[in-house]
């Protein structure tokens, strides 16, 4: 009677399986004659991976207005984990039709041919994004490898009321924010105007591109790799000399330190993008209404720049049976500018399309009490330079991580930390068969 | 510390004499390991009931005021997502520990009584199989299931956990000497076959085995994040962790939902404590039936 039981619930197991895996497979293939057959039957049937807050609400109104393409959102941890995650899926041959592609990752993407050279359908849209921006997701090729979704703007946030108690202007040179630091520091040694975080590449690669670095570019099918160049090496030099001279902090961001030394006034000023309202508004929330924005503190004051920390785009993948469906849903994700809306409000995204950030009315709550947040972003926005990533960007990351945090714990040149971003970069680009111009 | 200082003692004057050797210093090495243990626990517990504005501001032991208004946001997230999450891991760890137990158990006894060639080769390599961490094989399973077509269902978080080599592992050893040949050997006199032996007369004896390996199957299900991470694709199948983690790693575009991931991790805590409270009772009392019977 026992065993009788046992292989029942075996042969219901067993079926099950069976079953789950038959529907997996014809759900894959039905997808593609329907696209191609231009009549479709069915809907054509993609999947997104995104971490897009709300996403799945923002895709209501596509599904609704596009009854022959239906999109199905999977949201996904975002950062590094979601781009091996996609990596290993387009390895086994089943990743999603769309991906949230952050821009650092992108190049290891197109590396891995995981993701589709949408030149094709996604040309015409190179008109509503910046230059810079486009840059991100051609690689400085002829290709287009996805369509941008957000940006991250670098911006200076600071306390305008402590500002005013120290008496300290918003410096617009780094030699004037340096010379702040300094000023700020003798005045009351418990303060400091800001920290240089050994643990987010993402900001100090911002900076050097801020400054015009170049670290990678692609020439023919080889790549140039760039890191220790002149002006990621000043970048470095400025930072290095600020963090030995201990007027500013070297304790790195997003830590419960750092972010206590936010919301109580201990650091006075934060270089950030243009997400940065949200990260205020949870880290130091008692900062509401006393925090204001300006443009970075620039090299050049006759030809302000700034860089990108952050911002991701929408790529397809390169074995989606349905790219153009793909791409015409990214597009107008996007683009469209009551998409763009969506995307922006609920989403909370910065919206890469210039008509979508003009479009950007309400200020973020937590800069409620100074109007025209949006457009300062966007003026801001519009002196970013371009930057192509390469195929490894994490180990350039990790390497900086490593270098940088080993440089201010022994309070050393922060030069040759940049060199060891470059030459791990390198060292790794070679093992995985990359061709390398010198 | 109250309570250290409340236990240390009593326990030295219910044992006195021959213990007195030793005084105080093994109970006193537990409690510290028990406050190591149990100390992150209790900062789940108090920052649960941090509000967002709390939760880096005040002190970190002091409880805060948003413990209901975090369960109520974190029930409302995404439209109760959260629930589901829960439900899954419900799922895959009761169904994948009952699986992984019947299959260790009858695999542990049949290695332990049976005589059968490539036995010690099976054994073998099942001892292999305990020293390669599972968080190794998560990928290579990954890429397995793709070719099977299973890739993103709940069979791929299941079927690669129903298979423990250390569950087996235990289950033989347990086997080898909880069950005297002598009663197999009576059974199967008495026109026993090997199905009703199996089921009604060893089975029975390797109960305590088998609510072990239950427990740490269960737990170690209901902790794993690497292989359903890999493995699932489609947000409404994801187990609790995996889907705290997209809370956590939600970008910088929003506000953190720090407290609303602690007050998360608490309640996916609750199940477990609630699973030990109530089966350590079994297990304790099993286990020392068992050995007597050696």
């Amino acid at each position: 009677m026992g065993t009788r039981r046992l292989s029942a619930v075996a042969a219901v197991a067993l079926a099950a399986a069976l079953a789950a895996g038959c529907s997996g497979g014809t759900a894959g293939e039905t997808a593609s004659p329907a696209a191609s057959a231009g009549a479709p039957a069915r809907p054509v049937k993609l999947t997104y991976w995104t971490w897009v807050p709300n996403m799945d609400k923002i895709v209501q109104s596509w599904n609704a207005a596009h009854p022959d393409i239906q999109v199905t959102v999977s949201k996904q941890a975002g950062g590094d984990d979601a781009a091996a995650k996609f990596l290993t899926a387009a390895k086994a041959g089943n990743p999603p039709d769309l991906v949230q592609a952050e821009y650092q990752m992108l190049p290891s993407f197109v590396a891995a041919d995981a993701v589709a050279d949408i030149k094709a359908e996604a040309g015409p849209a190179k008109a509503e994004f910046g230059e810079g921006v486009w840059s991100l997701v051609t690689l400085g090729t002829d290709a287009v490898y996805a369509i941008p979704q957000d940006s991250g703007p670098m911006m200076f946030y600071y306390r305008r009321d402590l500002f005013d108690k120290y008496g300290l202007k918003v410096p617009t040179t780094w030699d004037e924010y340096a010379a702040t630091a300094r000023a700020l520091h003798e005045k009351n040694p418990k303060v400091l105007l800001g920290a240089f975080s050994s643990k987010d590449p993402g900001s100090f690669a911002g900076l050097a591109q801020q400054a015009g670095a170049r670290w990678w570019s692609i020439d023919g099918e080889a790549w140039k790799v760039a890191i220790a160049d002149e002006p990621t090496l000043r970048v470095a030099g400025y930072w290095g000399g600020l963090v030995k001279e201990g007027v500013i902090g070297d304790k790195p961001y997003f830590t419960p330190e750092w972010n206590k030394a936010l919301n109580d006034g201990t650091q006075l000023s934060w270089i950030s993008a243009v997400w940065a309202p949200g990260v205020l508004a949870s880290n130091a929330p008692d900062g509401k209404g006393k925090w204001a924005v300006a443009p970075l503190p620039q090299w050049n004051a006759s030809e302000p720049h700034t860089g990108f920390w952050g911002g991701s785009s929408t790529a397809v993948a390169a074995t989606s049976p349905s790219r153009q469906a793909a791409v015409r849903f990214a597009t107008w994700l996007n683009t469209d500018p009551q998409a763009v809306a969506l995307l922006a409000g609920q989403g909370a995204v910065y919206p890469a399309s210039v008509k979508g950030q003009a479009a950007l009315s309400k200020d973020p709550d937590y800069f409620a009490d100074r109007p025209g947040f949006w457009k300062t972003a966007a003026e801001i926005g519009a002196t970013a330079r371009g930057f192509t990533f390469g195929p490894n960007v994490n180990v350039t990351y990790n390497a900086f991580k490593d270098a940088f945090g080993k440089a201010i714990q022994d309070r050393s040149d922060f030069a040759a930390a940049v060199r060891a971003m470059q030459d791990a970069t390198v060292a790794d680009m070679r093992k995985s068969g990359f061709q390398i111009v010198p | 510390m109250t309570r250290a200082n409340a236990t240390a003692p009593a326990a030295g004057t219910a044992r006195p004499g021959r213990r007195r050797a030793y005084g105080a210093a093994p109970t006193a090495v537990l409690l510290l390991g028990a406050l190591y243990c149990l100390f992150p626990v209790a900062w789940v517990l108090v920052a649960a009931t941090k509000s967002r504005a709390e939760l880096f501001t005040t002190s970190t032991l002091l409880p805060g005021t948003g413990l209901l208004a975090n369960l109520a946001d974190l029930a409302a997230y995404r439209d109760g997502v959260f629930w589901l999450w829960m439900l899954n891991t419900v799922l895959y760890a009761g169904v994948g520990a009952l699986l992984s137990t019947a299959v260790s158990a009858v695999s542990g006894y049949a290695l332990a009584k049976f005589r059968f060639p490539g036995r010690g080769l099976a054994f073998n390599l099942l001892l292999g199989g305990v020293l390669v961490p599972a968080v190794v094989l998560a990928v290579p399973q990954y890429l397995l299931l793709s070719k099977a077509g299973l890739a993103g269902t709940y069979w791929s978080v299941l079927l690669p956990q129903i298979l423990s080599p250390y569950g087996i592992y235990l289950a033989r050893v347990y086997a080898a000497a909880a069950i005297p040949d002598a009663l197999l050997e009576a059974a199967r006199i008495d026109g026993a076959t090997e199905g009703r032996l199996a089921l009604n007369v060893a089975l029975p004896l390797m109960l305590p085995a088998m609510v072990t390996i239950f427990l740490f199957q269960f737990v170690a299900i209901w902790t794993n994040f690497l292989l359903p991470f890999i493995m699932l694709g489609d947000d409404h199948r994801f187990p609790m962790t995996v889907g705290l983690y997209t809370m956590l790693a939600a970008g910088a575009n929003q506000p953190s939902l720090y407290n609303l991931i602690i007050t998360g991790t608490l309640l996916s805590l609750i199940p477990l404590v609630a699973l030990f409270l109530t089966m350590q009772r079994y297990w304790r009392t099993d286990l020392s039936s068992g050995s007597v019977k050696n």
